[in-house]
């Protein structure tokens, strides 16, 4: 209890918002750190003493098969599950396991969900509103109302996600793909420094494919991305690293030909 | 001939217990007596017929002075008024209140004689100086009996009023005595006699024998030693004596305090099980298939009638009534859960808010049902002779039967259940449907007709606790109303979906509550678990016996 | 849908004007007709619908959090009843040494249980202005603890509408006893004047009927105005999705607590109106059955709409009121089939069923 408290090291919300809102410590290049981390489900080892270092601005795809602790990474690191052990960091300061989930969230990480989880009963706008980064204390949103900066952002992002004709739509009558859309936009309005994406195109086109391809790569460098993806060919045409999970660990690392030739990867999907 | 008597003894207290079934057996039993003193018993009873009633108190002395076995039989007659004179010849008879006139039997023997009307009969008066003779009497008689319990009683009888004669006879059977129970009666009665004796050496030895005594008269008396009377100085003049008193007082009050704890414990068990009984078939549709069944309760009371109406059908056989009550009431709701699932709930599965209001409504229903069809006012069922009454341990700790049979009955009930869910198919089936319903119906596994089979089976278990319930409650239309909220308390504190947790739950609120009432009364208890209840769950929202893992997420 | 309900304002602006036309011309036709007019509403009438408006406005207070939030609150009955206590305190307080014992400090109960004073809790009532902060401050402070215990933990759905439940079900167990000092069994009652005007007179309660029209009608436009702002479309959209909401950085919790509050202050206001209408409060006011029957109000009406709640609270009360005269057994009847029919066939109660006909007579 005292001990947190009295770390040197450790510097306090209040004495410097920004340090807590804002400015993530990159200055060691990786921006996100998960040592030793373990899950367990009674008995179950979800996740088995994984290590995972994301650098800043970089794109990283997660492979592995069904079971392999993809989507229960992305709980841990998000704060949805806490592990048993290890120890989870955003940039030098940040202690995630410190923080609930609203809390990494304005820090900067963001998800996008497996199952598309936009707000139906909304309509397209009132969902980017509701994602877009800015003060969300609830005495603050009583009385908040978009500014005319605020209302370029939406528009820019309803454009690039290709949803401006159906702005004041419900979302629950979208179609599954436009759905997904609208899923990147929200993640894409909240300006994170860190984006988890769970399958962002099961359930799209080809060309939205290309086109979902086209986007994220467009964001290497202004933001870390991290996604989970089961689309090989998808993998491949955006990936520069990819790391395979297997059995709640990092099996391998490295470029997509370099995985696709490593034999315990072959024998991990395709069995012996 | 010795054996003979023993024979005729047994035969005699059986006929005690049992006298209206057996009376045949009993009329062959008096008839094969062949005693040579037959002649003087029949001379006494014959004094008994004819004296008036200032003679009467002689009389009876004379008689219960004979050895013959029916005397005891008449003696406990004429206590109970059933001893009677036929006005036309003067005969005494022991005689039995029918529908229409008496059933009647010879005193001297016997002998039936049919029935007679009320005008044809003269009843034999007491005054209450002869009552309370005719019990001492009767207890001397008893001392002889060859029960144990009867002795004991009659033990208990003579120490209240004791006079010298009766102080020989106790002697006379501490002698030979042999049964505990009768052997610590006996010594209660000799030390508290001591304790008024003038000897000092003798009311020290007297307490000293009272120590180990569980008695509320040996706690009074010794605690009399202790007191001061009206003007300050102490009633027990001696120091040494005073001394000891207060010792001794401590050591029975101690164990008083002890048995008080155990005789909470099983209050709380009991009302523990209660608890478990109502909530139990709850936990199945709440933890099971995560409908909110707001008509538990009412499922409740109409098992509580069930019993009601089978006593009604039967009035002649309560503990059979009750008994078939049990499967009747497991029908009767069992069905209706079934209907209910059917007809409403099935429509509205994944919405567990909605079947919450929609079974509520159908608890206003069954409620207002009821009470058009029986009344508004709340009906009495009646509780067999088996159950009524307590076991009393000693005079601190008794427990009551209902209560006691109510522990058993729901501890048997609950494995039951934990048998059908681990043993059976249908078990199976409804375990499978828990974990994972698409999984369970893509492997053929009839989902619809599980969730009906569950359904019937937790409101048929509502039922039988109904049945429980009308025998330490009154049977209304609100019996149900009163019990849902505890029940659902019960489910949550227990942890949803776990059955050993609604036990472990129930019995430690309901052990809670009982060791909290005497501090803060029944109903303050009663918030102070619900507020617990309530703090509880902000620290373990899913109860004492949390399910896990990704089960839990769903 | 219940927003692009909400955006076509035709409803609530039709809500609001009869509202404001029923809470005028009753009291005004009761006051200015003689007896024997055929325009003259009777006191009996006056009373009623001042009854129906603190139920409506009970109702719309459950609406805002069942209906945006989705906390099926079963306890609402308990924040009325709280608020009614408090305005029935003040309301004893007035009576002063007018009571049957005629002690000039306490109530008549307190002299009936030999009480020789006034429990400390009791001070402060004598003002008007203390038993009207009282009013929407216990039963806001209340909700403020347990909202705070409980959507901090996360207790959600069932589980919380089963602790909301024991909770009124614990208040009303703690109410009947007559050590807790609000008149036992019997509540507070025998009530004479309220800010020293004479509360059996006709004025008064006319009076008393435009006010409770006029907060009924203030708190409508104002939930409406608090459902569209970025708040309220915060919470419609935890409702729904809580844990995204919550992924998207809002502290869902302080969302939720904030509502609960403010439905808490709302309906004890809805109780401080009731208690001098109907002229007695007691603890059968906490039972869960009466929080069960506003549920009953809000889903007749149809939940997420606000004016859906008005309109079932009223539309209830008033099958109510017929049933009740004319066949007391079958009122309980209909209130089950109620709860059935309308959970079963139309779970958006009748302001769905309004949307629908709107949207294909629209489409056409």
């Amino acid at each position: 209890m005292i001990k947190p408290l009295v770390n040197r090291y450790k510097t306090f919300d209040f004495v410097n918002r920004a340090v807590a809102q804002d400015q993530v410590d990159v200055s060691h290049r990786t921006i996100l750190y998960l040592e030793d981390v373990s899950v367990s489900f009674d008995g179950f080892k979800a996740l088995n003493n994984l290590s995972l270092y994301i650098d800043n601005g970089e794109l990283r795809c997660l492979i592995g098969p069904n079971g392999a602790g993809k989507t229960t990474l992305m709980d841990v690191i998000t704060g949805k599950t806490r592990p048993d052990s290890g120890s989870v960091y955003f940039g030098q300061t940040m202690n995630c396991l410190e923080m609930d989930e609203p809390a990494i969230a304005q820090a900067g990480i963001c998800r996008k969900f497996q199952k598309p989880s936009v707000f139906d009963k909304l309509s397209v706008m009132e969902n980017l509103e509701l994602a877009m980064k800015a003060d969300k204390g609830a005495w603050v949103t009583l009385f908040s109302r978009l500014n005319g900066e605020q209302y370029d952002a939406i528009a820019e992002v309803m454009e690039i996600i290709g949803l401006t004709a159906h702005r004041s739509q419900q979302a629950g009558v979208l179609s599954h793909g436009q759905k997904q859309w609208l899923e990147i936009g929200m993640l894409l309005i909240q300006q994170p420094k860190v984006m988890l994406v769970d399958e962002p195109v099961a359930g799209m086109t080809h060309q939205e494919v290309d086109r979902t391809a086209e986007l994220l790569l467009s964001l290497r460098g202004k933001h870390s991305v991290v996604v989970v993806e089961h689309d090989m060919e998808f993998v491949r045409s955006i990936a520069n690293k990819v790391t395979v999970l297997h059995e709640g660990a990092v099996l391998t690392e490295g470029t997509m030909d370099e995985v696709q030739n490593d034999p315990r990867v072959i024998q991990v999907y395709l069995g012996d | 001939m010795i054996p003979q008597r023993i024979l005729l003894r047994t035969l005699m207290v059986l006929a005690i217990w049992v006298v209206p079934i057996s009376v045949f057996s009993e009329t062959v039993s008096a008839e094969n007596v062949e005693d040579p003193e037959s002649l003087t018993f029949s001379q006494a009873l014959s004094g008994l017929q004819n004296s008036s009633l200032s003679q009467r108190g002689e009389a009876l002395e004379q008689l219960s002075k004979l050895q013959h076995p029916r005397i005891i039989l008449i003696l406990q007659a004429l206590l109970q008024g059933q001893l009677f004179q036929i006005r036309d010849d003067g005969r005494l008879v022991i005689a039995e209140k029918q529908k229409s006139g008496y059933q009647i039997q010879l005193a001297q023997t016997g002998e039936k004689l049919g029935n007679k009307e009320s005008s044809q009969l003269k009843k034999l008066n007491l005054t209450n100086r002869l009552r309370s003779q005719l019990k001492v009497l009767i207890s001397r008689l008893q001392l002889n009996s060859e029960d144990p319990s009867l002795r004991l009683k009659a033990v208990k009888t003579l120490s209240k009023r004791p006079d010298q004669q009766a102080y020989t006879l106790l002697r006379n059977l501490s002698q030979t005595e042999t049964n505990h129970d009768v052997r610590q009666a006996l010594q209660l009665t000799f030390a508290l006699q001591d304790l008024k004796s003038a000897d000092k050496s003798r009311r020290l030895q007297a307490l000293e024998s009272l120590k180990h005594l569980d008695s509320v008269d040996a706690m009074n008396q010794v605690k009399r030693l202790t007191d001061n009377d009206s003007d300050g100085s102490y009633l027990e003049p001696d120091d040494d004596v005073r001394k000891l008193a207060k010792s001794v007082l401590t050591k029975i009050e101690s164990r008083r305090q002890f048995y008080s704890s155990i005789e909470t414990i099983f209050f709380g068990l009991s009302l523990g099980a209660v608890l478990v009984l109502a909530s139990i078939g709850l936990a199945i549709t709440f933890g099971v298939m995560g409908v909110i069944n707001m008509a538990h309760g009412e499922l409740m009371m109409l098992g509580a009638y069930t019993t009601y109406v089978m006593q009604q059908i039967m009035p002649n056989h309560l503990g059979l009534s009750l008994l078939l009550s049990i499967p009747a009431a497991f029908l009767v709701s069992g069905l209706v859960g079934i209907a209910i699932e059917r007809g409403i709930i099935r429509f509205l599965y994944g919405r567990p808010l909605e079947t919450l209001l929609a079974t509520f409504g159908v608890s206003l229903f069954l409620q207002q049902t009821v009470r058009s069809v029986f009344s508004p006012l709340n009906r009495s069922v009646s509780t067999p002779e088996w159950m009524s009454g307590s076991l009393q341990i000693n005079d601190f700790l008794s427990f009551t039967w209902n209560r006691f049979y109510i522990l058993v009955f729901c501890l048997l009930v609950f494995s039951l259940l934990l048998l059908i869910l681990k043993r059976t198919r249908l078990g199976l089936e409804v375990r499978a449907v828990t974990q994972n319903r698409n999984m369970a119906k893509a492997m053929g596994i009839p989902t619809d007709r599980v969730d009906a089979m569950t359904f019937g089976l937790g409101s048929g278990i509502a039922g039988v606790a109904g049945v429980a319930l009308s025998q330490i409650t009154n049977v209304g239309p609100n019996l149900g109303q009163s019990y849902i909220v505890d029940c659902f308390m019960v489910v949550v504190f227990g942890g949803v979906g776990n059955l050993w947790g609604t036990l472990v739950a129930g019995f430690s609120l309901g052990i809670a509550n009982k060791f909290l009432e005497p501090y803060a009364g029944a109903v303050l208890a009663k918030i102070l678990v619900l507020v617990f209840i309530i703090l509880f769950i902000q620290k373990r929202p899913r109860g004492l016996f949390p399910q896990k893992g990704r089960a839990a997420e769903a | 849908m219940t927003l692009q309900g909400l955006k076509n304002d035709k409803e609530s602006t039709v809500i609001v004007g009869l509202l404001a036309a029923v809470s005028l011309i009753i009291p005004i036709c009761n006051l200015l007709f003689p007896v024997d007019s055929m325009f003259h509403f009777s006191a009996y009438t006056v009373s009623l619908i001042g009854k129906y408006l603190t139920f409506a406005l009970l109702a719309l207070s459950l609406d805002l959090v069942w209906g945006y939030c989705g906390i099926l609150a079963l306890g609402q009955g308990a924040f009325f009843a709280l608020g009614g206590y408090a305005m029935g305190m003040y309301l004893m307080r007035q009576i002063g040494s007018r009571g049957v014992y005629g002690d000039p400090v306490l109530p008549d109960f307190m002299v009936f249980l030999n009480w020789k004073e006034l429990p400390w809790y009791w001070f402060g009532f004598d003002h008007f202005w203390f038993a009207m902060m009282m009013v929407v401050a216990v039963p806001g402070l209340l909700a403020y603890i347990f909202g705070w215990l409980a959507f901090r933990s996360r207790v959600t759905g069932v589980y919380l509408s089963i602790m909301t439940q024991a909770l009124t079900y614990a208040l009303m167990l703690a109410f009947f006893r007559n050590e807790m000092g609000f008149g036992g069994n019997n509540g507070l009652t025998d009530f004479k004047d309220i800010l020293g005007f004479n509360l059996q007179s006709e004025a008064v309660r006319a009076i008393l009927l435009m006010c409770s029209g006029g907060v009924l009608i203030a708190a409508f436009v104002g939930c409406r105005w608090l459902v569209n702002t970025k708040m309220g479309r915060v919470v419609t959209a935890l409702r729904d999705q809580e844990s995204r909401v919550r992924f998207l950085g809002y502290r869902v919790e302080m969302f939720k607590l904030w509502i609960f509050v403010c439905s808490a202050m709302l309906a004890g206001i809805a109780g401080a109106l009731y208690v001098p209408q109907v002229g007695i409060i007691n603890p059968s006011e906490f039972s869960p059955l009466n929080s069960l029957e506003i549920v009953m109000w809000v889903a007749v009406g149809g939940r997420g709409t606000l004016y859906g709640a008005i309109l079932g609270a009223i539309l209830v009360n008033f099958s109510k009121t017929v049933l009740t005269g004319l066949l007391p057994e079958i009122w309980l009847f209909t209130l089950g089939a109620m709860f059935i029919l309308v959970t079963v066939l139309m779970p958006d109660g009748l302001a769905g069923l309004w949307l629908r006909v709107r949207r294909t007579q629209s489409s056409k």
